[in-house]
């Protein structure tokens, strides 16, 4: 894993900015000081928009350059020393490898403090939303099939309607998609259905993407029936810019996995009290102390009442599991052996 | 006497010393104490950790395989924030996690392979704690030893022993608090005794110089004894200067009578004036010796009484009368009237003690009393007391204190040109006190005059 970062290393020949990332979309905020906040970020301009422009707002001095990348894009260019003040994730378990391993910066004020045990770690890794993970369904091509509820449902309907779903389910390729590998491994760890489930969705030829987004979109215009795995923040952004409710939104009742979004200060950063600053702003929001500029769930500070017995994926040395090149190499050989072997009968 | 620190004061900073020394002590324990379980813990869950993970070793096609099971590093999240690090080595070749991982290699003396041996060291400028468990997994023809090593930095044990310590802090003052409020409270019981037979020297009459009985602990005993014999050894040489007094007075008063009558004769057969003048002067100093002789050997048969006083039934009326009967010649001489007005009264006591004191009383009456004048004596009785009452016309007791004339040798201020040795008072009162009772001194009726009372009870 270490000799794959050096040699990506020496060919992007890093120089510090992020204009060697794959960078997926890009936005500068001008300042009127010197300081530039630099933040690396897998979560979309639309989502994060509004809140860069209030926290813009109230630090005028400061200019924001928000990069979005992909999740394991990120977690290379932290690892490799990359000039950055804030990186969040919602990969929880690539984001807590880089603290685990000492590439993150404490830092302590009075919003850290109020987080609640569970949404931070030795003062380096802060959680800012809790966001489960969802299935959406387009209600167009659902017509007059049961809308399922759990994942035994799910099965049960793709099996028993194979000729209109196959080649019409979607859900992340956990080999390119951090979030994507994170959702994959809490389900299989914590319900005996996901695998069940893959060998049902491997069968009807799935389609394999990258992102939320783009499941969605698809749900959207008709190409996907069932997008499993969504990250439900996008979901939600998604169904409400739709007025046709063609997009159906479902969150599992057997076991849902709720993932914290999280912001790291990387040991590297330059400008600290900016970054500081600006995952101040993360927290409050996520408290429900922004309205009006936030578009992400929030922080429950009571996950255990949020839905029955399914508490977000906890902080801690375990997410490095399946990070661990043997396990993960396992896990992707089983993966494949139940989505991709059967895609082509 | 110079006082220096005092002994309660350094008796409960020694012991407060001694309880803040144990305070420390205990904290310092209890905080070395702490840390040592909490480094156990960890030691057991790095075990269980390690493990857990050896548990999977397995071979596949000649390989060595394993996964890294959930639970091996979720228990390692459960008790603390500490960041974890692995590596697992096959032989020499690393098979996964952190391949700087420095492990220390080999076996102590009670470890093998099949045992958890643990470690501390350093990784990423971070102090660890490292648990280390071999087994031998057939691979291919051989077995090959693999190594799992599981590490956690150690923020967690200074925590908890930091919080420990505090509490342990806490209790050591609070507990030092009670020790320091206990220990002047044992200070001033064990120095009670001590008090208490200080208290009792200093209530000690002048003349009681009887032995000390006192419980006293085995540390004050010693003083007690010395105390004692101390009183003792002064009791002698009071009574041995009492003796040499009587006796010298004694052997003084017979020549002084010698000389005396051999002055009176001479008187009458001198003629001259001058010779007569001078002879007189002489009798006149022949007397007062003669007079402080006795009342000197008067003194010392009081001292000498009391020790050993009798308790005898005494009439006051009765010696009241012989007192004045023995002492009306020389009022007569000076034309002073004796008025005695006595009833029976019966007191406990010595009879030659009450008649000394009276007679001194009834004789300083006499003596400073001007001519033509009237000395009343009157014994007078109350339900408890008996007082004999001495009241003359003479020029009273002055105006100084009336409580310094019952001192040896001790005269008032008023008495220029009488004949005096300033004893009678004295006397009389050692002779009272000696029967409980005292002596009263004060003015006359209507402010004329000395009236000195006796005052014994019934």
């Amino acid at each position: 894993m270490r000799l794959a970062y050096l040699i990506g290393l020496i060919v992007t020949v890093w120089t510090g900015t992020a204009s060697s990332l794959d960078v997926e979309e890009y936005k500068r905020l001008e300042g009127t000081g010197e300081r530039v906040l630099r933040i690396l970020s897998t979560g979309d301009l639309a989502l994060f928009s509004p809140f860069l422009a209030s926290f813009h707002a109230r630090n005028p001095q400061i200019s924001i350059e928000y990069s979005v990348v992909s999740s394991g894009e990120l977690h290379r260019a932290i690892r490799d020393g990359a000039n950055v003040d804030v990186a969040i994730s919602s990969a929880m378990d690539l984001q807590f490898q880089l603290v685990n391993d000492g590439l993150a910066k404490s830092y302590r004020s009075a919003q850290t403090a109020s987080l609640p045990d569970w949404a931070r770690w030795r003062d380096q890794i802060f959680a800012f939303t809790a966001e489960p993970a969802v299935v959406v369904i387009s209600a167009e091509r659902f017509q007059g099939l049961p809308i399922p509820e759990t994942r035994q449902e799910v099965i049960s309907v793709l099996r028993d309607n194979p000729d209109r779903f196959k080649g019409a389910i979607g859900t992340y390729d956990v080999r390119d998609s951090g979030l994507g590998y994170l959702f994959a491994t809490q389900e299989a760890r914590s319900t005996d259905a996901y695998w069940r489930l893959s060998e049902v969705l491997g069968r009807l030829a799935p389609r394999l993407y990258c992102c939320s987004g783009q499941m969605i979109e698809d749900v959207a215009n008709g190409q996907l029936a069932l997008a499993y795995n969504v990250l439900g923040s996008y979901a939600a952004e998604q169904a409400a810019n739709e007025t046709s409710g063609r997009v159906q939104i479902l969150r599992m009742q057997d076991f849902s996995n709720v993932i914290l979004r999280t912001a790291i200060i990387p040991a590297t950063a330059q400008n600290i009290a900016a970054a500081g600053a600006f995952v101040d702003g993360l927290i409050a929001a996520g408290q429900g102390n922004r309205p009006g500029s936030w578009a992400l769930p929030l922080l429950d500070h009571t996950p255990e009442t949020t839905s029955p017995g399914f508490g977000p994926i906890r902080l801690g040395p375990a997410l490095m599991i399946y990070l661990d090149p043997l396990n993960k190499r396992a896990f992707l050989e089983e993966w494949e052996n139940a989505m991709v072997q059967r895609q082509t009968p | 006497m110079i006082a220096t620190t005092s002994l309660g004061r350094k008796l409960t900073l020694l012991l407060a010393g001694v309880a803040a020394l144990l305070s420390v002590l205990s904290w310092s324990m209890v905080t070395g104490l702490a840390r040592q379980a909490a480094e156990r813990t960890q030691d057991n869950v790095l075990s269980a950790s390690v493990t857990t993970i050896a548990e999977t070793l397995r071979t596949e096609q000649g390989e060595v395989r394993l996964e890294l099971p959930y639970s091996a590093f979720s228990m390692l999240g459960a008790i603390s924030q500490d960041r974890v690090f692995y590596k697992v080595v096959a032989g020499s070749r690393l098979l996964t996690g952190y391949a700087d991982l420095q492990v220390p290699s080999g076996y102590g003396p009670d470890q093998g392979p099949g045992r958890v041996r643990f470690a501390t060291g350093s990784y990423l400028g971070e102090d660890i704690r490292m648990a280390s468990l071999t087994r031998f997994v057939q691979a291919g023809n051989s077995p090959v030893p693999v190594t799992v090593t599981v590490a956690q930095t150690r923020y967690g044990i200074g925590a908890i022993t930091s919080d420990l310590s505090r509490h342990a802090a806490g209790l050591s003052i609070a507990f030092f608090l009670v020790a320091a409020g206990l220990t002047s409270l044992v200070a001033r019981a064990s120095l009670r005794p001590l008090k208490t037979i200080t208290a009792d020297v200093a209530r000690r009459g002048p003349a009681d110089l009887s032995p000390l009985h006192h419980k006293a602990p085995a540390e004050l005993a010693p003083l007690l004894d010395a105390l004692n014999r101390l009183m003792v050894r002064l009791g002698q040489s009071i009574r041995r200067s009492e003796d040499f007094i009587a006796e010298a007075a004694h052997r003084v008063r017979t020549p002084l009578a010698t000389v005396r009558v051999q002055a009176e004769i001479l008187l009458r057969a001198t003629t001259g004036d001058a010779e007569r003048q001078r002879l007189r002067q002489m009798i006149r100093a022949v007397d007062e010796s003669s007079r402080s002789a006795g009342q000197l050997l008067d003194h010392a048969t009081v001292v000498y009484r009391a020790e050993a006083l009798a308790r005898d039934p005494v009439d006051l009326g009765e010696v009241a009368r012989q007192c004045a009967h023995a002492l009306e010649p020389t009022a007569a001489m000076r034309d002073i009237a004796l008025r005695i007005e006595t009833q029976r009264a019966i007191v406990r006591g010595d009879p030659i003690l009450i008649d000394n004191a009276l007679r001194n009383i009834l004789d300083n009456a006499i003596k400073y009393s001007p001519d033509d004048t009237t000395v009343t004596v009157r014994v007078l009785k109350d339900v408890e007391t008996v007082r004999v009452s001495v009241t003359d016309q003479g020029p009273g007791l002055g105006n100084g204190a009336v409580e310094h004339l019952t001192e040896r040798f001790r005269r008032g201020c008023n008495v220029e040109g009488i004949v005096g040795s300033g004893l009678g008072l004295t006397i009389a009162e050692a002779a009272i006190q000696a029967h409980g009772g005292r002596l009263e001194l004060g003015k006359g009726p209507e402010g004329q005059g000395a009236c000195v009372s006796l005052i014994l009870s019934a």
